[in-house]
């Protein structure tokens, strides 16, 4: 019945155009903006739900297709179309800018409009982004994204907010500029801009390393990968909590889909050369970065560092698939190392997004993120506390969750590329559990620690509501990660296939 | 005895117009009192308005050249003198309010406008020697007057002597360029100079190669490239707001018409050379320019280093020598020009009796006074800054483009890093805007005419309308080197 739809536009237009409407409503009448921005965000999601329903997980092929020229002087084209690695990561993004939404209803008294006309022409830019397959549409979505972001940490962000969003901004910039002159390049090479038509353009060997660092900069920061990570724990530490979530959930979802979607079909003998390069980044974040988290003192501040960890299982994942080819692994282990790495990425999404609600939660009471400042908070937030230990299990990656599914297929994936690698990768199982219950543990449990705490009062309805569907969505996926597997085992199938295939 | 034979005067039928009513303009407001000042506005416009439809109605299929081959009419011309027309009419609605409120509402400041306007067309369309230098005078001795035109200003009489010094210099070398190659080729169009250029290299490569450096560095002056840029900040942040504007805006098209006329139509043989020349031009001023306008804390001296790294930008699309290059450079400069009207123009608004506007500190907390004048700012400063969807990103996109085609990779990569410097200074003013409080002592409502209101918001919302639809103005820029 969708078939004549143009579904994929629709999604990406309306939260654009209902965020200028929002806009236009003014910050006079906060009422009417948060109900209009509710409806456009729910309508959104609505209309996504049929890029799932009706797509076809047999086929490979980019689905939902739109194609019409828009700049024929350089042959740029506006085409968008999905697969199996970016139909989920758009349902995500849907998903949870309705949570952002809800979450900001009473904690944003001001310039309501603009927060909400800011996320969602976010939401618009980073469903363009991910459906686009113009290499050059998909520019303008990645970096046009940056700017209502830079906007939300900047006004209501926390005290060092400008310091924070000046970084992000320029780090991400920074890393992709680079970017945007291989894509010059590889059109003046190619006569076309489109991504699928890069797929297939032959590059010599020195041509394929610079382009693969090229795009190694820009999706590494937006990933982040150690050692470019540093922007994300100020970034998050400042930012409002909607503005956590989306950049936890969403845009770091962003730098591993362009290595799906740039790097690897791209660059792939390159990618080959050079995976010790990202396969030693990843481990680094995953152990190092692994520490780091246990000293924080901030919450923010450690799952912050702690979506750096986890996000290097995902690149460990995608890089990883060379070993495994090398060895004799075999296709069956790379495919499930690729699809570890994705399932790792919404799951993330889910699992960051929750706990930076939670840390939002507790903010908003007592206006503190300080893990000393807590204590004993189970007392007088019961339900919160379920909540809160629920997703801290998840993060930690037990058994259940959706958390424990990518980590899990990651470590065994990488058991057959070598045994250190694995070894390595399986610390975070202990890290992880480490940093997380132990912040769970002194905040939540023990004695109340002092009159703050004493004065709580649990959730209300609005806040149980979106820490529920979270809830609900991590245990599915955990439980039943098969319809997630199912819909991109077959565009990765074919993404191997691309890899295998050398360009020389 | 050579016979006089009587010019094709129809293609410079807009330059005939426009001469007779600012003439018309200049007689009127004589004799009207100062209540009445509006007509002479009013006249102006009208003017600018009959000048382009003059231009639409004689615009050619293909090129027409008249007096002699001195004057052509081409697709380039006619695209670059609407654009000039356009913005100088944003440039005389948004200086209006600006000039009642510091006593400089006077009918000379539209004639000299006019003639400046005059001199910018005649150097567009300008096909020898000759005719470009009595464009670029013509152009210039105006500016001068309108630059001291507010005479309490000590600091405006100041950098209108600087700028008048520095620009007869710049004069003084492009004729030295000039006739050296007269000297050499025996002829002042620049079609003949063409067709011996390339042969008169061999004979005499020293003498060349001089007088070529001239041009250049009279042309690099004129538009204010890194190492001839000094005039530039002072004249910016010395001139009134609304002359800034003016400057910083219209002529920037005329120069590039002129570089066009001269390098490309003209020298177009020793592209080999000029091209070594632009790039070293352009490095230094896409560095020097965007390094410097971060330490700025005055916001008119601050675009005005951001210029000097645009005009980095539109050396880059030159320097290639394709005629995808110089379409590029020609969007660019075209896009600029309108970017910087918002910017100059919100400033002109923030403007009040008896102060300037024109620290960045002025704009503190823009977004919580005047919501709509941030945004607009804010589309012209991302625009500037290249960030998507903004017309800047796809200027320095097809700039970047005819760069990487002609095998200069590195030169992107340098012009695309050293644009994220200038993305710094660029976002500065959003932070001031956006996420400062506004202070004590602050304009908190800017008031303005409706027709006012319209031009600049259509203005701004271009910015995004052009980033988002480029073709039209693309393909006009492709057409005019086709």
């Amino acid at each position: 019945m969708y078939a004549d739809w143009p579904l994929l536009s629709l999604v990406i237009w309306t939260p654009i155009i209902g965020g200028i409407l929002v806009l236009f409503v003014g910050d006079e009448r906060p009422g009417a903006v948060r109900k209009i921005a509710l409806l456009v965000s729910i309508l959104t999601f609505l209309l996504t739900l049929p890029l799932y329903s009706e797509f076809n997980s047999d086929s490979y092929l980019m689905q939902f297709v739109e194609r019409s020229s828009w700049i024929p002087a350089f042959n740029i084209e506006y085409f968008v179309g999905i697969d199996g690695i970016s139909m989920p990561l758009i349902l995500l993004t849907s998903f949870t800018t309705v949570v952002v939404v809800i979450s900001a209803w009473e904690v944003i008294q001001y310039r309501v409009s603009q927060y909400m006309a800011a996320f969602l022409i976010m939401e618009g830019f980073m469903i363009g982004t991910f459906s686009a397959l113009d290499s050059i549409l998909f520019y303008i979505f990645f970096e046009a994204m940056l700017i209502p972001m830079f906007l939300i940490i900047g006004i209501w962000g926390g005290a060092n907010r400008i310091y924070a969003t000046l970084k992000f901004f320029l780090y991400t910039f920074i890393g992709s500029v680079l970017t945007l002159v291989a894509l010059i390049y590889m059109y003046t090479k190619s006569g076309s801009f489109a991504i699928l038509d890069f797929h297939n353009l032959p590059l010599s060997m020195t041509e394929q390393v610079l382009i693969f660092l090229a795009f190694l900069v820009a999706f590494a920061v937006k990933v982040p990968m150690w050692p470019v990570h540093t922007w994300l724990p100020d970034a998050h530490v400042e930012a409002p909590t909607g503005g956590s979530v989306i950049l936890a959930a969403i845009m770091l979802k962003i730098g591993g889909y362009g290595f799906l979607r740039f790097s690897l079909p791209i660059t792939p003998d390159a990618s080959a050369e050079l995976d010790w390069l990202i396969i030693t980044m990843s481990l680094t974040a995953v152990v190092y970065i692994g520490f780091v988290a246990l000293v924080q003192r901030d919450m923010k501040k450690l799952i912050a560092y702690s979506s750096i960890a986890h996000m290097g299982f995902v690149t460990l994942g995608f890089f990883i698939v060379f070993r495994i080819m090398a060895g004799d692994g075999g296709d069956q282990g790379s495919i499930l190392a690729l699809e570890g790495g994705m399932v790792q990425m919404v799951s993330h999404g889910f699992i960051s997004g929750a706990m930076f609600l939670c840390v939002g939660v507790m903010y908003d009471r007592m206006h503190s993120r300080e893990i000393a400042d807590y204590g004993g908070v189970v007392n007088t937030m019961p339900m919160f506390a379920a909540f809160m230990v629920f997703f801290a299990m998840a993060n930690a990656g037990l058994p259940g969750t959706s958390g424990f599914v990518g980590e899990f297929m990651v470590i065994l994936a990488s058991f057959k590329a070598s045994f250190w690698i694995a070894f390595l990768a399986a610390t975070t199982l202990i890290l992880g559990a480490a940093y997380t219950l132990w912040m769970v543990k002194r905040v939540i449990f023990g004695e109340v620690a002092n009159d703050n705490v004493k004065a709580l009062t649990d959730i209300n309805k609005r806040e149980f509501l979106f820490l529920g569907i979270l809830a609900v969505a991590v245990l599915v996926l955990g439980l039943w990660p098969d319809p997630l597997v199912d819909v991109m085992h077959p565009t990765i199938e074919n993404l191997l296939k691309h890899i295998t295939i050398s360009k020389l | 005895m050579t016979e006089f034979i009587q010019p094709n005067l129809l293609p410079a039928l807009p330059e005939i117009v426009m001469l007779a009513m600012a003439c018309l303009v200049l007689v009127v407001d004589l004799f009207l009192p100062q209540e009445r000042r509006g007509l002479t506005l009013f006249l102006t416009i009208l003017t600018l308005v009959l000048t382009a439809l003059a231009v639409i109605e004689v615009a050619p299929a293909d090129s027409v050249s008249s007096f002699g081959g001195s004057f052509i009419l081409d697709q380039l011309a006619v695209t670059l003198k609407l654009a000039t027309l356009l913005v100088v009419v944003l440039v005389f609605v948004y200086s209006r309010d600006y000039l009642v409120d510091h006593d400089i509402y006077k009918g000379e400041y539209y004639v000299l406008g006019l003639f400046a306007t005059l001199g910018m067309m005649i150097m567009i369309s300008a096909h020898s020697f000759l005719l470009i230098y009595l464009g670029l005078e013509l152009l210039s001795l105006s500016l001068y007057a309108m630059i001291a035109f507010n005479r309490n200003s000590l600091s405006a009489s100041e950098s209108a002597m600087k700028y008048f010094v520095l620009g007869a210099m710049a004069s003084g070398l492009l004729l030295y360029g000039i006739s050296i190659f007269y000297g050499i080729s025996g002829t002042l169009d620049l079609n003949q100079l063409a067709a011996v250029a390339s042969s008169k290299i061999e004979q005499y490569p020293i003498p060349m190669a001089f007088a070529l450096t001239f041009i250049v560095v009279g042309l690099a002056f004129k538009l204010g490239a890194v190492p001839f840029h000094m005039w530039l900040p002072d004249v910016y942040q010395g001139a009134p707001t609304s002359v800034t504007l003016f400057i910083g805006t219209a002529p920037k098209i005329a120069g590039f018409a002129m570089t066009m006329r001269l390098l490309v139509d003209g020298l177009g043989g020793l592209q080999l050379d000029w091209s070594q020349m632009l790039i070293a031009l352009s490095v230094l001023s896409l560095a020097i320019g965007n390094i410097i306008a971060i330490a700025q804390t005055n916001f008119k001296r601050m675009l005005a280093y951001s210029t000097i790294s645009h005009v980095g930008f539109i050396l880059l699309g030159i320097l290639s020598g394709t005629a995808n290059g110089f379409a590029s450079a020609m969007f660019y400069t075209i896009t600029y020009v309108i970017t910087a009207s918002v910017a100059f123009g919100v400033l002109l608004l923030l403007s009040r009796k008896g102060t300037e506007a024109e620290n960045i500190t002025d704009l503190s907390g823009l977004n919580d006074t005047s919501p709509w004048h941030a945004a607009m700012l804010a589309i012209a400063m991302f625009s500037m800054a290249g960030v998507p969807p903004t017309v800047g990103f796809y200027a320095k996109l097809s700039v970047l483009q005819s760069v990487v085609q002609v095998h200069l990779v590195w030169l992107a990569v340098f012009a695309v890093l050293f644009s994220v410097i200038g993305l710094f200074y660029y976002l500065r003013i959003i932070k001031v805007m956006y996420f400062d409080k506004p202070g004590e002592d602050q304009v908190t409502t800017i008031q303005q005419a409706i027709d006012v209101k319209i031009l600049l918001s259509a203005n701004g919302l271009s910015l995004l309308g052009l980033g988002i639809f480029p073709s039209a103005l693309m393909g006009y820029c492709i057409l005019a080197f086709s």
